[in-house]
């Protein structure tokens, strides 16, 4: 399975270091959409300040849906997907590849747009392992959460809009969580107040990484 | 999994039924290939040929009816069942922003098999140099063919699943095809060609078969072959039950609804 994992992954990383599309169209994308939510909020510093975190994660989510429509669409040029179920690699271990490639790109495009809060808002990071820990932690979970329904939508025509109306209501506690532990850390916070959400992020992760490995070879059978 | 008992077809439909959505791909299909043998499907435009095949490698689920391939149900052993079928599409299966050889580097790979067939298979199929090292996005129909070949012959499936694989290919390539198939059968794999053109594969071809409708409607033999085939693979236990081994006589054999 991790094998088969790496091997996928190795794949739609080589194909992103080629295409480029998540730093030229994707990262840009999400500093724009931070832009735009400071000409929202006005020339006050205090209102981005204070909304920074929630800005930020939903920055995340727009973007996490670009890069998993780029993952299924890599997927969806020239029987690409048909080839991968032809191939006999493992179920599990195709979703896991997937949802590392993701995942790696998103680390990347989650410290561009930490750059981006930091600059464009003004907030200052206090406790940065909380930080780091949001971002690890909500990455893995979207990635997961995004390659599973990302598999739900490819047969699709519509997948396009049908992703995001599928995937953003689900992804809902890792935007609460993430904000929640944001907020601790750019306020220098104790642990304590981050802890709960910490365990929300973990326990999320925890239960869509299982069902994924089960369910994703059903999924990409039946679509 | 103890073996059942050996099958020996190589691939075995009876009565399968396949449907998309409620439109039937498959309407009844009967057919047995064995081991060794090189098979034509015939037929009009939407007649199930590729339908046909997509059940064949567990592309299309099937509704109904019994579908052996390699002697393992494809539902059942999904995955030990793919890694020992290989299908020329119509699609190449290929990835735009990877090379060649990085392409059929990693449809080996992904199927399990021998890493040192790489090379001499994309050699094989003319895709050495500048070629190997070129972006699939800039090669042309015929060259994806050619790459999607290369990918068959260093995978080296025990059952080959070919779509119209003819098309797009000049003389040369054509002619290599039918040397391909040879030296396939030779080594023990088992061929089954859906094709508009199948006088181009007489030269190859044991048997032919027509569908129509989503049935197998005829059968033609174009080469009477002998009754066992040396270096055929070992096929894999059958699921048991299995009614077919009483019912299939030896040798080559083809079941027409």
């Amino acid at each position: 399975m991790w094998h088969d994992a790496l091997l996928v992954a190795g794949k739609d990383l080589r194909i992103e270091a080629r295409s480029k599309v998540a730093l030229s169209q994707v990262a840009p994308f999400g500093i724009v959409a931070l832009g735009l939510f400071a000409f929202a909020l006005g020339p006050n510093r205090a209102p981005m300040v204070a909304g920074a975190p929630g800005l930020f994660w939903v920055a995340v989510l727009f973007t996490t849906v670009l890069a998993i429509q780029r993952s299924v669409s890599v997927e969806a040029v020239d029987g690409a997907r048909d080839g991968l179920r032809l191939s006999g690699l493992d179920p599990a271990g195709l979703f896991l590849g997937k949802a590392l490639a993701v995942a790696a790109q998103l680390i990347v495009l989650e410290a561009v747009l930490t750059v981006g809060v930091v600059f464009l808002y003004g907030a200052a990071i206090k406790a940065i392992w909380l930080i780091v820990a949001a971002c690890v932690l909500g990455t893995v979970g979207l990635a997961t959460v995004g390659t599973l329904y990302g598999a739900l939508s490819a047969g699709i025509r519509v997948r396009e809009t049908l992703l995001p109306f599928l995937l953003l209501p689900v992804v809902t506690p890792i935007l609460l969580a993430g904000t929640r532990i944001w907020q601790a850390g750019l306020a220098g916070g104790t642990p304590s107040t981050a802890t709960p959400w910490l365990h929300l992020l973990a326990a999320f992760d925890a239960v869509y990484l299982a069902v994924g490995v089960v369910v994703y070879g059903p999924i990409q059978e039946a679509t | 999994m103890a073996p059942a008992s050996p099958s020996p077809s190589a691939l075995s439909l009876r009565d399968v039924v396949a449907l998309s959505g409620r439109f039937p791909l498959l309407a009844g299909v009967d057919l047995e290939v064995a081991a060794g043998e090189v098979v034509v499907v015939e037929g009009p435009n939407g007649a199930g040929k590729t339908s046909l095949l997509r059940v064949a490698a567990g592309l299309a689920p099937v509704s109904s009816g019994q579908l052996t391939v390699l002697g393992l149900d494809p539902q059942r052993y999904r995955t030990a069942v793919r890694r020992r079928v290989g299908m020329l599409a119509h699609a190449s299966h290929l990835y735009d922003d990877l090379t060649v050889l990085e392409n059929v580097r990693f449809a080996v790979r992904a199927g399990g098999a021998d890493r040192s067939r790489i090379v001499p298979a994309c050699e094989r199929l003319g895709l050495t140099g500048r070629l190997a090292r070129t972006s699939a996005s800039k090669l042309s129909a015929g060259q994806r063919r050619r790459v999607a070949l290369a990918v068959l012959v260093a995978r080296a499936p025990d059952l080959w699943l070919l779509d119209e694989p003819h098309a797009g290919l000049d003389a040369s390539a054509r002619s290599l095809l039918d040397q391909l198939i040879r030296e396939a059968v030779a080594a023990g794999a088992t061929v089954v060609v859906a094709s508009h053109e199948p006088e181009l594969l007489e030269s190859v071809a044991d048997r032919s078969v027509t569908v129509t409708g989503g049935r197998v409607t005829g059968e033609r033999v174009i080469r009477p072959v002998p009754a066992s085939t040396p270096g055929a693979p070992a096929l894999a236990p059958a699921p048991s039950p299995t009614p077919t081994v009483a019912s299939v006589p030896p040798g080559r054999i083809a079941h027409v609804a």
